[in-house]
């Protein structure tokens, strides 16, 4: 370094709740979009996040799964607080926002970096102007900021003096995921949500990417939200699952429990619809038919029920509910893990 | 076997604001009956390459030099008549975004029939009769209403069948498939590899297949070319490549799979970007990136050795076999 000051980050927002306190917590989280028919249309409604509950603890990474449709960057998107929800309550570190926590405080807490890298920089300004955006709105002054900005590029790879003053559409894809990555930790965030971050990405550069996520999860003490369509990376960098599905959560848990025992049978024709890496054990079969249904207005009951193999009358009535499988925190919400159900695989109920 | 394709010493350069070098010195045949995989990342050439086979580039910016072969014609030597008769019947092509490649105005069914009645000759009905048997094929549920559908109504895994139903309509002998699974959801895109797989076999054609995705790969191709900045490293047989792969560039690209890493443990990578291809490579395009480059790698184009029974790496590290 060539500067003799210390280079000054943000304070972090403090942590209030201490560890045990989860550092997100989401509880029915819900967002209907209206869609707008005929005049004489029937009124019909995208149902794009459905009471989703979940919650992250401080310093693990959690994954979302699902395919497109399946309302996993809308839920990011209401977490940041990009657009409003309908229902649903955010708690952050124990505080709800808008009561104990201001949004300012929020943003500053919580950070997003998107899948399109050049869409999300400003093309106008250089790269150290972007980065240095946001602790000077948040008060920090002018030099300092830059200073911030050049450190910080430092950290995901990028040396300073040969990208501080260049503008976005000079650098590569992966060069600008790094920028982006570096722009979400400039105002201190202890929580980042990383929205399908590395899916544009080449696989080799993917993979220095998800290598420099882990070193920065180290160094800053980071809690990631990853949210991915691949699998492959899900299970590499996540501790625990969501596989969500039309809107709603249908498997939760830890990510090797999910992947060696699936509860529920959507989870299981995703993981059998990865393509195989043995040129002598081929698929031989896809494991569903047909595409995701149109979010707007999804099946009735069990929303997987027009593509499930193993589906029976009570599916298409009412919505399973997730429910324990284990003592891990693995949940599933299919009627055929919920005992005495009624669907004819189901466990019997217990007598205990 | 007999060789579909040839293509011998291509160049492909595009000019304009910029230069880029996109396709250098590429030697590539394809046999009756297979399945050959381009697998490269973004800006590799492999799109490129394809649409040369169906001279589909931009004719005011692109140079062509080299040869280019299909069923002993020469494709960059047809004009514009020979050209439309040799798109559709010999070589079609199936792309990544079937929302972009199908017209929106007209309806699957009408689409179809149209390119039988242009190629083949046959009958507004002959046409649509076709039209109904190819969405049949490709596994259209209830095509005969399907065939009045337009491609907005569809889903996206129906608009691929349907772009694969436009595609295969004229029985063409060779397949060109530029990423036609990359868009499409996880469910989906198994189920149409798989229907490409079973295609292939029953009317018996081949394939050249474009993707970036290792996995794909193994699932649908017989043999690949590994494609680095315009130039293939490596090809083979699939088996091969992806258990011994010799070029290192190719062994960095495997050995970079995110599928079956331990959680916590350093991914492999490659350091480093690809080049930009502004000036043609003189020695090996890799040379920057790689962990065993020698000054030599940089004074020339390094040799297409043969390392194996239909198998050649471009490096001057290979071994070379004498069979």
């Amino acid at each position: 370094m060539t500067t003799t000051e210390p280079i000054a980050m943000l304070e972090p927002v403090e942590d209030r709740g201490g560890v045990a306190q989860p550092l997100l917590q989401v509880n029915g989280l819900t967002k209907h979009f209206p869609v707008r028919g005929g005049l004489f249309a029937a009124k019909r409604t995208v149902r794009a996040v459905d009471n989703v509950s979940f919650s992250v603890a401080k310093g693990e990474t959690v994954g979302i799964v699902g395919e497109s449709g399946c309302g996993k960057s809308t839920t990011a998107r209401l977490l940041m607080h990009l657009m409003p929800r309908d229902d649903g309550d955010i708690i952050y570190d124990g505080m709800t926002v808008g009561q104990s926590l201001s949004l300012r405080e929020l943003r500053r807490g919580m950070q997003m970096v998107f899948q399109d890298s050049y869409a999300s920089l400003n093309p106008r300004l250089t790269i150290e102007e972007s980065i240095a955006f946001g602790p000077k709105v948040h008060g920090m002054a002018d030099g300092a900021a830059r200073a911030l900005a050049r450190e910080l590029l430092g950290k995901v790879g990028l040396v300073p003096a040969n990208f501080a003053n260049r503008y976005p559409h000079e650098i590569s894809g992966g060069q600008r995921q790094r920028v982006n990555i570096a722009r979400a930790l400039a105002l201190s965030p202890r929580l980042v949500i990383l929205d399908e971050a590395v899916s544009a990405l080449d696989k080799s550069v993917e993979a220095q990417v998800l290598n420099l996520l882990a070193d920065l999860k180290r160094e800053f003490g980071l809690t990631y939200l990853f949210i991915s369509h691949d699998l492959n990376v899900v299970r590499y960098i996540s501790d625990r699952v969501l596989v969500m599905y039309l809107g709603e959560v249908v498997e939760l848990g830890p990510v090797d429990q999910v992947w060696d025992s699936p509860g529920h049978p959507y989870t299981r024709a995703l993981l059998a619809a990865m393509p195989s890496s043995d040129p002598d054990r081929r698929t031989e079969k896809p494991p569903i038919s047909g595409d995701p249904p149109n979010p707007i207005d999804p099946p009735t009951g069990c929303r997987f029920h027009t593509r499930c193999p193993f589906a029976e009358p009570l599916c298409a009535n009412a919505t399973p509910k997730l429910t324990a499988l284990d003592k891990m925190g693995h949940e599933a919400a299919c009627y055929m893990a919920i005992p005495g159900s009624g669907h004819s695989r189901a466990p019997g109920e217990e007598t205990a | 076997m007999t060789k579909l394709v040839e293509i011998s010493g291509l160049n492909i350069r595009f000019t304009g604001e910029r230069t880029v070098y996109a396709v250098n010195d590429l030697n590539l045949s394809l046999g009756d009956g297979e399945v050959l995989g381009l697998l490269g990342e973004s800006g590799s050439g492999k799109s490129v390459t394809l649409r040369a086979l169906m001279r589909l580039l931009p004719k005011k910016r692109t140079q062509i030099s080299g040869a280019v072969n299909v069923m002993g014609r020469d494709v960059l030597a047809m004009n514009d008549e020979e050209l439309s008769s040799f798109r559709g019947q010999t070589v079609s092509m199936i792309f990544q975004e079937p929302a972009l490649a199908l017209d929106p105005v007209y309806t699957i069914g009408a689409q179809i029939a149209e390119s039988v009645v242009r190629h083949e000759g046959k009958s507004h009905a002959e046409g649509r009769a076709r039209a109904l048997e190819m969405l049949d094929i490709v596994r259209i549920p209830s095509a005969k209403r399907r065939l009045d559908a337009y491609p907005h109504e569809m889903s996206g895994g129906m608009r691929q069948r349907a772009m694969i139903a436009l595609a295969l309509a004229c029985r063409p002998k060779i397949l060109l498939a530029d990423e036609p699974t990359t868009a499409l959801d996880a469910t989906v895109q198994i189920q149409i590899l798989l229907l490409l797989r079973e295609l292939q076999r029953e009317f018996g054609m081949s394939v050249i297949f474009v993707t970036h995705d290792i996995g794909v790969a193994i699932e649908i191709c017989d043999r690949v070319a590994v494609m680095y900045a315009g130039q293939i490293v490596e090809q083979g047989a699939l088996r091969d490549i992806v258990r011994t792969p010799v070029h290192p560039y190719a062994r960095g690209l495997l050995a970079s799979t995110i599928q079956g890493a331990k959680r916590g443990a350093r991914l492999e990578t490659i350091p480093g970007t690809p080049p930009s291809l502004a000036e043609k490579p003189n020695g090996c395009s890799f040379a920057p990136r790689c962990a065993v480059a020698q000054p030599r790698c940089l004074e020339q184009l390094p040799p297409n050795v043969e390392v194996g029974p239909g198998r050649a790496a471009r490096c001057v590290l290979a071994e070379p076999v004498h069979v």
